[in-house]
């Protein structure tokens, strides 16, 4: 997919608000011996000061490789290939060590998908507040704790259990206590990779509440990440869909859920339960996302959409189809490349 | 506490029978190893002495049973019958230095091998592919690979006999006599390096690989992602997450090499003359001293089974799910 043009202000960023944090063409690679996975591959969106910004998009699309790469913290195999993370102006993908230990957790943070693994099981809940606290700010070790308790207040769990470790808390208070070491710094934004998927549906929904609370509250920003659309009708202001590696769609929350414009986030769509009543069958998305060693030229979904047509063997531009909703689809017409009128055109 | 019963009861099967074994095994000898025996100490000892000790050794003329029953009723007492070698010295006290010995040099070399070799486990997993990483392994497989008899007698024959490093004998130098003083202690510490350091060698690549690849499944954690991206300081991702964690299987395997302290050393007793458990077996060995034979091996089964025990325990205390086992 080809980036379109920019035109000011293309994605509805209300005049005058600088985005706190901008993806630019973001390219990662995980080396494998079939050759490189192209597990994100060009990927362009922003985040305003105090947004909740949903992504989602179905397992194994690419998600959690750009959350890491927004903080650096991608493992080998993988390798940053392309693109630019601007925060405050500066690109955290050109820092030197320094500089990003002092950009991490001060300025973004992270909650990990499961609270269970994302905890040092041999530290205390208060010792993994204090350590983030004190990597980054000078202060003594009592106002340290007495900081970690006033967190742990704050996202709901006794002051006492400060001494506790992981093991000893329930599955919900440990991502609680994840949430807790995430504020520790204030930061404008914070990363949630599918903070409640490990978690039974009672305490997911509290979770969620928790979450809208703190950002109520606190005020900071949100990159919300889930294979599980629902979960973002209530909190996002704004949601991209991934595919492959790539953003399909994005848009306002509440015009995607009314209005969407891709195929294939039709299909997340009516694959996702309804809030009330019984959990009906999901009819799903047939197929499964293509090899991403060998992508296929053209739009990657084409092979499972129900709308296919001529031109989807060329690749559609992710272009502004309606005023801040943009869509990577040959549908409309605003997405298609010269070769692809031309491919309409032919039938 | 159902764990701890059964572990007890087999630990005490385990214990009888080594007894039993111990007991039996010089009587299966060819010939009579008694008169073998004896006949050494014929013209040096008066006949009297000899029957007396050939009673005392329980090789009487005794129904076997009868002797099984004197044999185990001595172990009670805590007796293990004179020394033929060192007529008349009890084996107890042989024991008890020798003792002392292999457990000093067993104990120094196993912590050492296990310092060193989880903290260059641990900077290969960090930088994997530096030049720890790159150059540890092929290094240790090199070593790894000459018999450990082989490098002993090198490292002696090098360090000790032709450049003059290190002493060539013994635990202590013979013109001073065994005290606290600082003189002693370091001339203890000054034989104990040759003999330890080649026990260190060889043992150690088996900590660095097993602690290298510890480190890296730990690595991956996501806790260890987590503190990368808390913006810690390297060193403290790297110790008090990823280590402290990738340290947890290796203790266990800590504690089983301390149960076999006392029976591993024995070549490097013998090449080092060092005064433990290993080289008094080889002297009683030669000597056929029976008596001697037969309390090292208890002692070096009962240390095995003992280090196992409280292995054993110690793990139900620090691994919740075993209790319910
Ligand atoms: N270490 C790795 N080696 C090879 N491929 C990987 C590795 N980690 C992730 N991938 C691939 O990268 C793609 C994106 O993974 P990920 O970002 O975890 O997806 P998501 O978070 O959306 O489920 C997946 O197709 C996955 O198979
Ligand atoms: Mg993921």
């Amino acid at each position: 997919m080809a980036i379109a043009t920019e035109t000011s202000n293309s994605q509805g960023t209300p005049a005058g608000a600088a985005p706190l944090i901008r993806i630019e063409d973001l390219k990662v690679q995980y080396l494998s011996p079939r050759g490189p996975v192209r597990a994100v591959d060009g990927v362009t969106f922003d985040i305003r000061p105090g947004e909740v910004m949903g992504l989602a998009g179905e397992s194994g699309c690419g998600k959690s490789t750009v959350a890491q790469a927004i903080l650096r913290i991608l493992q080998p195999p993988a390798v940053i290939t392309n693109g630019r993370v601007l925060f405050d102006g500066n690109d955290i993908l050109d820092m030197s060590d320094d500089q990003l230990n002092e950009f991490r957790w001060r300025d973004v943070s992270m909650v990990f998908q499961s609270a269970m693994n994302s905890l040092n099981p041999v530290m205390t809940i208060g010792d993994q507040i204090t350590d983030a606290i004190q990597a980054h700010q000078r202060m003594p070790g009592r106002k340290a704790l007495e900081r970690a308790e006033e967190l742990l207040r704050i996202v709901g769990i006794e002051a006492a259990r400060i001494d506790s470790y992981p093991h000893q808390l329930s599955g919900g208070m440990r991502q609680r206590a994840v949430i807790a070491i995430a504020l520790a710094l204030n930061p404008p934004l914070m990363i949630m990779d599918e903070p409640t998927t490990a978690l039974d549906v009672v305490v997911q929904k509290e979770i969620m509440s928790t979450i809208s609370r703190l950002k109520q509250e606190l005020g900071f920003s949100i990159l919300f990440i889930t294979h599980d659309l629902s979960l973002l009708v209530e909190i996002s202001d704004r949601i991209a869909i991934m595919y492959a590696g790539q953003i399909v769609e994005l848009a306002n929350a509440r015009e995607l859920f009314e209005q969407p414009l891709h195929p294939y986030t039709n299909g997340l769509m009516s694959s996702f339960p309804p809030l009330t009543g019984d959990r009906v069958k999901l009819s799903g998305i047939p197929g499964s996302p293509p090899d991403l060693v060998h992508p296929p030229a053209g739009c990657r979904f084409a092979a499972r959409c129900p709308r296919r047509f001529e031109p989807c063997g060329s690749e559609p531009l992710f272009a502004e189809a309606k005023p801040g909703h943009r869509v990577a689809c040959h549908l409309y017409p605003e997405s298609r490349t010269p070769q692809a009128q031309e491919a309409i055109r032919e039938h | 506490m159902n764990f701890i019963l059964r572990r007890l009861g087999f630990y005490a099967l385990a214990a009888w029978v080594s007894i039993t074994l111990n007991f039996f095994l010089p009587r299966m000898m060819p010939g009579d190893p008694g008169d073998a025996v004896m006949a050494r100490m014929q013209g040096r000892v008066q006949p009297e002495t000899i029957d007396a000790m050939r009673k005392a050794y329980g090789l009487s003329d005794d129904p076997l049973w009868q002797q099984y029953f004197d044999y185990l009723g001595n172990l009670m007492r805590g007796e293990f019958g004179i020394a033929i070698s060192a007529f008349p010295t009890p084996v107890t006290d042989i024991i008890r230095t020798s003792f002392f010995w292999t457990l000093l040099l067993g104990l120094t070399a196993t912590i050492v091998a296990f310092l060193i070799g989880n903290l260059l486990g641990i900077i290969g997993a960090w930088r994997r592919g530096g030049l720890v990483d790159s150059v540890m392994p092929p290094l240790l497989i090199f070593v790894g690979s000459f018999p450990y008899f082989w490098l002993a007698l090198l490292a002696l024959f090098f360090m000790g006999f032709e450049w003059g490093w290190f002493p060539l004998r013994h635990a202590y130098s013979s013109n001073i006599s065994p005290s606290w003083s600082l003189e002693f202690v370091g001339s203890v510490a000054y034989h104990l390096v040759l003999p330890a350091a080649s026990l260190v060698v060889v043992a150690i690549g088996g900590w660095v690989l097993g602690m290298r690849n510890t480190m890296i499944s730990t690595l991956s954690e996501d806790y260890v992602m987590m503190a990368e991206a808390k913006g810690l300081p390297q060193r403290r991702v790297m110790f008090n997450y990823a280590a402290r964690n990738a340290l947890l299987p290796n203790l266990t395997a800590f504690g089983m090499q301390l149960g076999f302290i006392l029976g591993g050393a024995l070549l490097t007793e013998v090449v080092f003359s060092y005064p433990g458990l290993g080289y008094q077996l080889l002297g009683a060995v030669r000597n056929l001293d029976y008596p001697l034979m037969q309390g090292i091996f208890l002692i070096i089964t009962f240390s095995v089974l003992g280090a196992n025990l409280v292995m054993d325990l110690l793990y139900v205390r620090l691994d919740p799910r075993v209790r319910g086992a």
